[in-house]
């Protein structure tokens, strides 16, 4: 295991050693210690490693992540994984907003709260949240799934595309063209594969599904209120 | 006359108003019609102070010129000084402007990298992501970070040789983009994650930070995973310039381009484009006011756009203090855009060549701007790549002879000293006497 110590070391250094690392790299277990709310910690890696941060983190932590898992024995500022390609990015605490932004695949588990916009743009990636998330939440999210353990904020879904977003709780309002749909059985696989993957003990059937009526795909002055 | 004709009373010749030309009356019953506002690419087309209101004034007694051909006129330029291990080293001013693969097809883009890298400078992508023909064909790459973030990837990032974050466009400050179903083909689709064939619209405001201090951090952040290598400039529309120059410096920028109203878009409503920003002319002094106030002129670039033209446009921008100019419109031109060999299919959809602005529809006669197959066949990329390069060499030689007749070595040199204005507009905004007086408006000293 290589020990980290970011105060001492600095940011540049540690993504420098962390971009060395390549395909078939030994050093395969990162641990990082003081990250002190630091912007931009292990940003675009692309290998198979694990990065540790004992502590909690300022934005864009595992921004641009492919192949890593990483750990954040903390919380998070805003655009954690924001644009995640791969990989698994975990945190312990909670998030600030934007989590997982545009994120084009991988997985992140938040095991606190989301804040705002969480999912915003998504294209791919799986989000799971085991608290709330707040509002705005997969606003014009694309494609992938996101997956929230507690209540969802105001305009969840808001101009969605093809994403799916499945809530446990309660969801304070709609976003325009988001509704609720039904949940069919390939969906209680998909939420059983990513909530075993997330470590949440949340039943699938307990879930509700949400996704975009496709109205506004292609524009009509009738829907022009909902712009 | 027969006497039980009565006479005719004089009448007045038909008047049309000035407030509701045909113009005017057609977007009434358009929009009456449809029901939906006026969609078209292509930049301002209302009557603008420009740089046509410029003029040099050459040597004199006082002023020596060079000798054409035989001393040197540099024309070099160097981007990303400020921070980048790896700065653009462009051998003339003129870049290609982002232009979006999606709104232009694949060989249009390999034509502008033929192009620009036979002339020596550099292209840079759009919304919709990097595209091969675009990397393969450019040998300088600037890759736009945009706020749809279609297609954004970080091995594409890492080929790039800078990237440029865009927070608006002269066309539309303040609005995001949009592609219409019908030029959604399955590659566009699948760059930009999205289903096939419906309206796609791009976001406006960047989905993970809002505000310069946030900038600042997307900045670093860009830094770390190209390891800061390559420059990072930030676009922005003609809005608020001497403020947005300076919190894009603050903010950490190499490089700032400044897009005024006349920019070109691939599709925007009507009334953005031609209501909201402010024409070129009028921005660029106080982008290069915020760069020397913060000692910083020179060392971050400023690279200007909307409405660039001829060499004169490109020594006009330089003289008044920028470091490079960029184009889009009329390097589609060059391309064959609006080409009048296409006038018959023109007319078919309604227009004409030189007012064909419907890019939006991809449908373009000339091939450009479609992801239609059999459109697409019309253009060659080596053809429109060759004809590009000699019109950037054409702007270029055009810039040195106005800088040589200044008696200047560099395009560089150029100073608004080299410059009077026709109008009082343009001396107002561009900060140069009047011809024939000492004096413009706001000048300091003077009382009005
Ligand atoms: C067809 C077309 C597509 C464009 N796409 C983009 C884009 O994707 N991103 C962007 O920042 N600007 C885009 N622009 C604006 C150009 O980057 C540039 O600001 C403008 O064209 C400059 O003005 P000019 O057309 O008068 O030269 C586009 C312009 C055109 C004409």
């Amino acid at each position: 295991m290589l020990k980290f110590d970011l105060q001492e070391m600095g940011l540049r250094k540690l993504n420098n050693a962390l971009h060395d690392q390549k395909e078939n790299t030994n050093q395969t277990i990162w641990e990082i210690i003081n990250p002190k709310g630091s912007h931009a910690i292990a940003v675009g890696i692309d290998a198979p490693i694990e990065v540790n941060i004992k502590g909690s983190t300022g934005y864009y932590c595992g921004g641009m992540n492919k192949q890593a898992i990483i750990n954040v024995k903390g919380s998070v500022g805003p655009g954690v994984a924001e644009n995640m390609m791969s990989g698994k990015v975990v945190v312990e605490g909670d998030a600030s907003q934007y989590a997982g932004a545009t994120g084009h695949g991988g997985l992140l588990v938040i095991k606190g709260n989301a804040s705002s916009r969480c999912g915003i743009s998504m294209k791919g990636i799986n989000i799971v949240v085991h608290g709330n998330i707040g509002h705005m939440s997969a606003f014009m999210a694309q494609s992938g799934n996101l997956v929230v353990c507690g209540d969802a904020g105001d305009a969840l879904g808001d101009s969605l595309y093809e994403a799916k977003l499945f809530v446990r709780g309660s969801v304070k309002s709609l976003g325009a063209d988001c509704e609720e749909k039904e949940m069919r059985p390939e969906h209680i696989e998909l939420l059983k594969y990513l909530l075993s993957e997330s470590e949440c003990d949340a039943k699938p059937e307990e879930f509700s599904r949400y996704g975009s009526a496709r109205t506004l795909y292609n524009f009509n002055i009738d829907n022009s209120d909902a712009y | 006359m027969n006497k039980m004709e009565k006479p005719t009373m004089p009448r007045t010749t038909p008047r049309y108003s000035a407030t509701f030309s045909n113009d005017v009356n057609s977007d009434i019953r358009r929009a009456a019609a449809t029901g939906i506002y006026d969609i078209r690419g292509g930049g301002a087309k209302r009557k603008l102070p420009t740089f046509d209101d410029l003029l040099f004034l050459g040597a004199s007694i006082s002023r020596y010129p060079l000798e054409g051909y035989r001393e040197k006129c540099e024309t070099s330029i160097t981007i990303g000084t400020r921070y980048a291990k790896n700065p653009i080293e462009l051998d003339i001013p003129i870049t290609i402007a982002g232009m979006s693969f999606g709104a232009l097809s694949g060989p249009a883009k390999e034509a502008l990298g033929r192009g620009a890298s036979a002339a020596g400078t550099s292209t840079t992508t759009g919304d919709g992501g990097m595209t091969p023909e675009e990397r393969g064909h450019s040998t300088k790459l600037v890759y736009q970070y945009l706020p749809s973030r279609y297609g954004m990837n970080p091995d594409d990032l890492r080929k790039a040789d800078a990237i440029e974050i865009v927070v608006g466009q002269g066309a539309k400050p303040g609005g995001g983009g949009m592609l219409l179903g019908q030029k959604i083909s399955d590659r566009v689709a699948e760059m930009r994650n999205l289903p096939k064939g419906i309206d796609q619209r791009s976001a406006c405001r960047h989905p993970d930070w809002t505000g310069p201090d946030d900038l600042e951090i997307k900045i670093l952040e860009l830094r770390e995973i190209t390891g800061w290598r390559v420059p990072i400039y930030v676009k922005v529309a003609g809005a608020r310039p001497y403020y947005d120059t300076t919190l894009a410096i603050k903010a950490g920028a190499d490089a700032i381009v400044l897009d005024g109203m006349q920019g070109g878009t691939a599709a925007t409503q009507d009334v953005f484009i031609e209501h909201v920003g402010q024409p070129t002319l009028a921005i660029v002094r106080p982008a290069v006011q915020a760069l020397q106030d913060l000692g910083m002129h020179r060392e971050v670039q400023l690279i200007i756009s909307g409405g660039i033209r001829s060499g004169a446009d490109v020594a006009k921008a330089m003289a008044l203090g920028a470091d490079a100019v960029a184009i889009g419109s009329a390097a589609l031109i060059a391309l064959g855009d609006n080409d009048p060999v296409h006038e018959a299919e023109y007319n078919k959809l309604g227009t004409t060549a030189g007012a064909y602005d419907d890019w939006h529809e991809g449908m373009d006669p000339a091939g450009i701007t479609t992801q239609d197959p059999e459109l697409m066949k019309r253009f060659d990329p080596k053809e429109g790549g060759r004809k590009l390069r000699n019109y950037l060499k054409v702007m270029t030689l055009e810039a040195q002879t106005i800088a040589r007749a200044c008696g200047k070595n560099h395009l560089h040199n150029l100073e608004p000293e080299d410059l009077v204005a026709l109008t009082m507009e343009a001396a107002a905004m561009a900060q140069v006497p009047l011809a024939g007086t000492n004096w413009y408006p706001g000048k300091p000293g003077s009382s009005y």
